[in-house]
């Protein structure tokens, strides 16, 4: 089974659990319009790269090493959402297809150099919010420095925007995403990097989330929550 | 104590105020760490609020009179940091470094130390002389917090006082405190961070030229290292090449860093900031199981469901208020008002029965706006502020405002608006981005007021229907949507997402609520008071000089051919200028019956209303709208929303002629 098909796989588990928790196998025959036949084949290949936990009758869940490449793909879609319709200006109808073309056949080079292009964005035109990339790096700012020395060191644990943490979950922050600006005000309200902060509540209707930190409560815009990304655990340098 | 007088060094700070020397004390710190209360407590009642010159944000200045000594306190605006990132930051960064204070108060909030003290070593960079006043001991010795206040005082080489200022307790020590420090200033331990950056802010100062500001060399360096825009320039002047040399040491450690420089240092500040703390705090964690009452309130305020019913009781509540209980009030007001002497504009008669009218109507309308609408809803602003409840409506309505380019904080001006626009284009000073203040002071002027709704209801509900009434209403609403939409885009400047700090609930303290109550409306007073007397006498002077007729002809192309009319309504919409209830009045003189229908046509009277609606925002706003943005926009606003509303009359009374 081609790459790109395993990844097509993954990326629309991850979609599904997202939404109800487990995959199931008729939902991933209907996300992908393939028969349900070969979506079990697919699980059974994924379930044995590791990708995947797959119990038959029962659907599948994302393994940490499945969910890492899932969200690296979904990444590369987005951002090549991003660039299809604010650089090349191709009709937004297209461009979901295009994209799920070409993530595919992305390097971690191209991928990093559109991100930069881009100005790292925060979400794809549909609105869906763009995973923060696995390089070493504490800002964009690094990125757009374009300092050589970074560009070795990954990260080795998935960063998880703060707006996706359950309330009352910790996590430390790793990165913030955005103009310095934006990062500025963070930090000096306090949400300085390997900081520990706990997300208290998510306003309704995609509103502002209140965050502990130091001591204190503060409430942020959604969308500038979005910039600020969290581990549960250390990182180290490959 | 009172040798100081004559003491050493500091004469220079001093102001000579009559005999005696006055001090200037500064209060600076955190939002809701109490500064307020602090600053009553220490001043007592004599206060005054006022604008910081060309600036719209608000400061409090009071005397305390101690000893002998005469000492000017005032109350800077609570902000986190000094990057002079906003308006606030920005002046209180200008007060503490250029206006030299002979003491610096530095309020901090015991339970949050480690915050609060980053602001602290931002003013130790500076070498304020400080005074550390820990506030809220109270509460945070309920959350198990203690704290070392000799080992904080040796660690910053500065007093530190405890204080529970909303019970009075410490405030005479600090008084003491102050007052010494006025005779000595404290000098600032200097508070090294790390290495890396330690090296760079040597070679900086040993880079800089003679005399760069009259900062501290130290404070300089630092600001360079963050790339402060300001300090950098003010180097660059004196030397551009010493410029180059200062970036190439900031883009080294940027380098290593991987962050901006500004990063970089708030990065090291929390870091000492952590050290400090953990050598003066002890923490027992006592039954924190235990649901706070904070916490037991926001699952009510914050909750899906339960929250907006809480929001929506508290705005129908004002909206009763204002068109029930505020319509009342005004009414039997101007009635009882009326008894003295007529306030009905009066157009014939002696030069000086017309310039008594005209004072006597410009007053009355000040009075029947002040007590209905502005002192209530100040009063309330002022209670939902003090008690927490504010951040929590703002953080529910976030969302909602972002449609229109806001965010959830413009919820105040935009409610406060359908009182009375004046006190709601204040209130917008509660907005940090001044785009955003602009776009919602304007959004504001297109509420339909107190004022406004009286002739809708006069004008198209009592002799056209209800329904057409509510149309207007409607149509107003998505005017607003679409013109605030279309006002984002257009406005230049950025416009800020909301980041807020939720401080714990507590009860309102009343001098509080009180003081900033009488403070807002004092300063209102100042505005409307005098716009409406002197608009009120120069349009009634202006008409008994026989300008009637001349005004009439001059406005009858837009009445008449345009809005079609009669072409006595021009004089009306002159008078509605002063205050847009007024155009009913005039409407009733000029065409001498009150029943209108008999003089006008429905479509007449629904294109009437319409214009008086949006047309020229009244004297009082326009006043308001200049001091708080500038002629420029105020009348920019009003040429915008004059033409809206020509326009739109003209295509009403086209469409509608069709087929009423």
């Amino acid at each position: 089974m081609a790459s790109e098909q395993l990844e097509e796989y993954l990326e629309s588990i991850l979609d599904i659990e997202e939404k109800n928790g487990i995959a199931k196998t008729s939902a991933i025959a209907k996300c992908l319009k393939v028969a349900p036949a070969s979506v079990t084949e697919a699980l059974q290949v994924l379930s044995e790269k590791g990708f995947v936990n797959y119990e038959p009758y029962k659907g599948a869940t994302l393994t940490d090493q499945g969910r890492e490449m899932a969200r690296k793909v979904k990444r590369r879609h987005r951002l090549l959402e991003v660039f299809l319709t604010d650089v090349l200006h191709i009709n937004e109808e297209n461009v979901h297809d295009e994209a799920c073309k070409m993530e595919h056949t992305l390097s971690d080079e191209t991928e990093c150099a559109l991100c930069k292009l881009l100005k790292a964005p925060a979400r794809c035109p549909h609105g869906s919010l763009i995973e923060a990339c696995n390089r070493k790096v504490d800002s964009c700012s690094a990125c757009l420095a374009e300092s050589e020395s970074l560009s070795s060191c990954t990260r080795d644990e998935p960063l998880i925007p703060v707006t996706t943490l359950a309330p009352g979950q910790k996590g430390t922050i790793a990165f913030i995403r955005g103009d310095n600006s934006v990062v500025q005000r963070l930090t000096d309200l306090g949400l300085t990097l390997k900081t520990e902060i706990q997300l208290m509540r998510k306003a309704p209707l995609h509103g502002p989330v209140e965050i502990a930190v130091r001591k204190t409560r503060l409430a942020i815009d959604h969308e500038i929550a979005d910039h600020i990304f969290v581990t549960a655990r250390k990182e180290k340098c490959g | 104590m009172n040798n100081c007088r004559h003491g050493n060094g500091h004469w220079g700070h001093g102001h000579h105020h009559g005999r005696k020397p006055e001090y200037v004390v500064a209060l600076a710190g955190n939002a809701n760490v109490g500064k307020s209360v602090t600053f009553n407590q220490l001043t007592g009642i004599d206060q005054e609020i006022g604008n910081w010159p060309g600036k719209t944000v608000e400061r409090a200045e009071g005397l305390l009179q101690y000893r002998g000594l005469r000492i000017r306190v005032i109350d800077l605006p609570g902000i986190y940091s000094i990057s002079a990132l906003s308006t606030e930051e920005q002046i209180s960064r200008e007060f503490i470094a250029h206006d030299h204070p002979d003491v610096v108060v530095n309020i901090v909030d015991a339970s949050a130390l480690e915050r609060n003290l980053f602001f602290t070593l931002q003013l130790m960079e500076l070498k304020s002389p400080l005074i550390l006043a820990v506030n809220q001991m109270d509460l945070a010795a309920k959350k198990g917090i203690s704290l070392d206040f000799h080992q904080l005082s040796r660690e910053l080489g500065v007093p530190v006082i405890p204080l529970v200022a909303i019970q009075g307790k410490g405030i005479v020590e600090l008084t003491d405190a102050i007052i010494a420090a006025v005779c000595s200033p404290p000098e600032p331990r200097e508070i090294t961070y790390g290495k890396e950056v330690e090296e760079r802010i040597g070679r900086i100062i040993g880079l800089l030229p003679e005399g760069v500001g009259g900062y501290p060399p130290r404070w300089t360096a630092i600001k360079l290292l963050e790339g402060d825009r300001d300090t950098v320039w003010e180097v660059k002047k004196l030397s551009p090449d010493t410029v180059a040399r200062i970036t190439a040491v900031r883009t080294e450690l940027e380098t290593i860093h991987g962050e901006p420089g500004a990063t970089i240092l708030s990065g090291e500040r929390y870091h000492a900031s952590e050290q400090i703390v953990s050598r003066v705090m002890t923490h027992r964690s006592a039954g924190e199981t235990r649901l706070s009452v904070t916490e037991w309130i926001d699952k009510i305020a914050l909750h899906p469901v339960l929250g907006y019913l809480l929001l929506t009781v508290m705005l129908g509540g004002l909206l009763v208020w204002t068109f029930i209980v505020g319509a009342w009030i005004s009414a039997t007001l101007t009635a009882l008002l009326s008894h003295i002497a007529p306030v009905e504009p009066l157009i014939t008669g002696s030069l000086g029965e017309i310039i008594f009218n005209g004072a006597w109507t410009g007053l009355v309308a000040a009075l029947t706006l002040i007590i209905p609408y502005v002192i209530p809803f100040f009063l309330l602003l002022a209670l939902i502020e003090d008690s927490g409840f504010l951040t929590r409506f703002s953080l529910m309505l976030d969302r909602g405002m972002h449609k229109m380019g806001l965010h959830g904080k413009a919820i105040i001006p935009l409610v406060l608006g359908f009182g009375c626009t004046v006190p709601a284009c204040m209130s917008c000073r509660i907005i940090e981005s001044p785009k955003q203040k602009l776009l919602a002071a304007f959004l504001v002027t297109l509420i339909p007021c107190s004022a406004r709704t009286i002739v809708i209801l006069g004008v198209v509900a009592a002799f056209v229907n209800i329904w057409w009434a509510l149309a207007l209403y409607l149509l107003d609403f998505i005017l607003i949507i679409i013109l605030g939409r279309l006002a984002f885009r257009v406005l230049p400047g950025e416009s800020v997402g909301m980041i807020m700090e939720m401080p714990e609930y507590h009860a309102p303290n009343p001098s509080i609520v009180l003081g900033q109550t009488w403070q807002r409306t004092r300063s209102l007073i100042g505005i409307v008071l005098p716009s409406y007397i002197i608009g009120s006498i120069v349009i009634t002077a202006a008409f008994a000089a026989g300008l009637l007729e001349p005004i009439n002809t001059l406005l009858s192309p837009i009445t008449v051919l345009l809005l079609g009319l009669p072409i006595m309504t021009g004089v009306v919409f002159v008078f509605g200028i002063i205050r847009k209830e007024m155009t009913i009045l005039a409407l009733a003189t000029l065409f001498g019956t009150t029943v209108f229908s008999t003089v006008l046509t429905p479509v007449q009277l629904i294109v009437f209303a319409l214009v008086t609606m949006l047309y020229v925002p009244c004297i009082s706003t326009i006043v308001v709208l200049a001091q708080e943005f500038g002629w420029k926009q105020a009348l920019g606003i009003t040429v915008v929303e004059t033409g809206l509303a020509i326009a739109l009359g003209a295509v009403a009374f086209r469409v509608l002629s069709l087929f009423m």
